[in-house]
């Protein structure tokens, strides 16, 4: 789910208009009046420092000490974290398979882009291919886990479907690194391609109608139509959804743990960062790992800020 | 014209297609939860229909032994006490960000903002010692306090729709002697209505399919939600499909049915969810 958080953050401040200042409260002691959004703010904010800033801010700190997680004793290692995560070729090269998620990203957007063109126009029983082209994205991680599993088995869904194509090889999904990643990757597409899609519908739908039937008149065809009049109305959420998948894809977690458990090389950064952290007791490794994920993810939605601005991504 | 009609068959071609690669994958899984462990050995193939169509004995089998009971009942608590929370805090926070100026209002703003650019995952490390400082491990309130605590998403719907509710209501309310409370609760909370509608959803649904959580924070198996209590299904009952495909199936059904009775909520929620 770490796709549809990120980008909550729009700036809020400026674009407030400057009317609904501080209601008149003239009658209350002026103590009071500067209390009272502070009263509503504790809680939320109490919640904010603990949960996301205090964390960071620790983690930033084991990633420069060898602490094990549970001794109370830790010792100061400067950058050597660091080094071993740059050096250590095995600790690094996990980051190659998001290679395999970034590719699948590219496909499930250009399919997402292509359904939901075809479904913004009059096709029948749009509803419902709406429906099942989203539905994969609502559902449980763990279940799509299963689901895929049995699908890859030896003698699972696919092979039943090939084997009636008359293809009959017996062949191990997700028994070869490539074969595996390649796979999952597939499931990754399976299950978000929904989300891309219902953004891009979205976007597509609030594009006038009149301009459609204006290019008609003027003779434009489908092709024309999509070239000259979608593209550019859903270049804001495209842009979004780049960004989204190449963070999503340095953060896969769940389907490969899941289905693999990270074995045949599926391994990610992510769950090679929480088996450091939780099985090998090796918090200040993780936490240097996961500084690097981290700052990673920043400067790609960084470039994003500076590529389009903000105030463009505005659909629904 | 012909050509059109060609171009037509094609697109609904691929949509019969895209509709196969969803589906596919599912129904197969729903008729193997109705399969006898007999019928999966005599290994008839996975697209071969059920002897009895209305075998439920692995539903049975999943709910017992695999403790989908227990699980459903985890993941209902943390879904109410988390999503009340979220609601109350999302909607206090842009309450209190939009209708007040404060000394450090712009900082505030500014941490709820950089806050949403962190993704969870990166952070857990770390995020872990402090729950288990809190004494909250292995406990229902690790989750619940994360799914509060974390969800910048939520405080920015939040803050779109107080936005768009007119000060002027909370001025005349003000005259009549309301403190900024009754303002809050008299006036702002129920006219969120839509937006709290939003948020129960995206978050309902978010949280019913987190594994993530869980499955650092509550290890016990009595703490099991519905994702980790599947997880587990993969010990006891390895090769036996039709158990695995019927808790499969049981987790998947709850949210088919709501899907088919929010689609349009869901959708925009969503929409809004990724964007906002």
């Amino acid at each position: 789910m770490t796709d549809t958080t990120r980008e909550a953050a729009r700036p809020v401040g400026p674009a407030a208009p400057a009317g609904p200042a501080a209601p008149s409260a003239a009658h209350r002691p002026r103590r009071w009046r500067g209390m009272t959004p502070w009263l509503f703010l504790i809680a939320p904010l109490a919640l904010l420092i603990a949960f996301t800033y205090a964390p960071i801010v620790n983690m930033v700190a084991y990633s420069f000490t060898d602490w094990d997680g549970v001794s109370p004793e830790l010792h100061y290692t400067g950058a050597e974290n660091y080094t071993e995560l740059f050096t250590r070729s095995e600790l690094f090269e996990v980051f190659f398979v998001s290679g395999y998620y970034l590719a699948a990203s590219a496909v499930q957007i250009g399919a997402a882009l292509y359904f939901a063109t075809i479904l913004s126009f009059n096709v029948r029983f749009r509803g419902f291919f709406k429906g099942v082209l989203f539905f994969p994205y609502l559902i449980n991680g763990v279940a799509i886990g299963f689901v895929f599993l049995y699908f890859f088995q030896d003698g699972g869904t696919l092979d039943a479907i090939l084997s009636l194509f008359g293809y009959d090889g017996d062949r191990a999904w997700l028994g070869t690194p490539t074969s595996a990643n390649v796979s999952l990757a597939g499931v990754s597409v399976w299950r978000y391609l929904g989300l891309n899609f219902v953004l891009f519908l979205g976007a597509i739908q609030s594009i006038p109608g009149e301009l459609y039937e204006a290019a008609e008149l003027d003779g434009a065809n489908r092709w024309q139509q999509f070239r000259h009049i979608i593209a550019p109305g859903i270049r804001p959420v495209l842009s979004l959804s780049v960004i989204l998948s190449v963070s999503g894809s340095l953060s896969v977690f769940e389907i490969p743990y899941i289905m693999t458990g990270g074995a045949t090389g599926t391994e990610t950064f992510v769950i090679q960062t929480v088996k450091l952290a939780f099985q090998f007791n090796k918090t200040g490794l993780a936490s240097a790992a996961a500084v690097v994920l981290l700052l990673i993810i920043l400067a790609v939605t960084w470039v994003q800020r500076r590529l389009v601005p903000d105030d463009k991504v505005d659909l629904v | 014209m012909t050509r059109r009609a060609v171009a037509r068959a094609l697109v609904y071609l691929s949509l019969v297609l895209a509709t196969l690669v969803v589906l596919l994958p599912l129904t197969v899984v729903f008729l193997t939860s109705l399969k006898t462990s007999g019928e999966m050995a005599d290994d008839s193939g996975a697209l071969a229909l059920p002897d009895d169509p209305l075998n439920f004995a692995n539903y049975v089998t999943a709910f017992q032994d695999g403790r989908m009971l227990s699980a459903f009942a985890n993941t209902a608590v943390i879904l109410v006490v988390a999503i009340g929370g979220t609601v109350l805090i999302g909607s206090m926070t842009a309450y209190a960000i939009d209708r007040f100026r404060f000394r450090f209002r712009k900082l505030v703003l500014g941490l709820f903002l950089v806050a949403a650019l962190v993704p969870g995952v990166t952070t857990q490390v770390a995020t872990f010692q402090i729950v288990n400082s809190f004494g909250m491990f292995d406990s229902l309130w690790a989750p619940i306090a994360l799914y509060m605590g974390t969800d910048i998403v939520s405080i920015y719907i939040f803050l779109q729709f107080v936005r768009a509710i007119p000060v002027s209501l909370d001025e005349s309310a003000r005259i009549d002697g309301a403190n900024a409370f009754t303002v809050y609760r008299k006036i702002i909370f129920p006219l969120l209505k839509p937006a709290i509608a939003t948020v129960v959803i995206v978050k309902g649904i978010n949280v019913y399919n987190d594994f993530y959580i869980p499955f650092l924070y509550m290890p016990s198996e009595d703490l099991g939600v519905i994702s980790t209590s599947l997880f587990r299904f993969k010990g006891p009952f390895g090769a036996h499909w039709e158990t695995i495909s019927a808790g499969a199936i049981l987790v998947i059904a709850p949210t088919l049915i709501v899907f088919l009775f929010l689609q349009r909520f869901i959708y925009n929620g969503f929409t809004q969810g990724a964007t906002k």
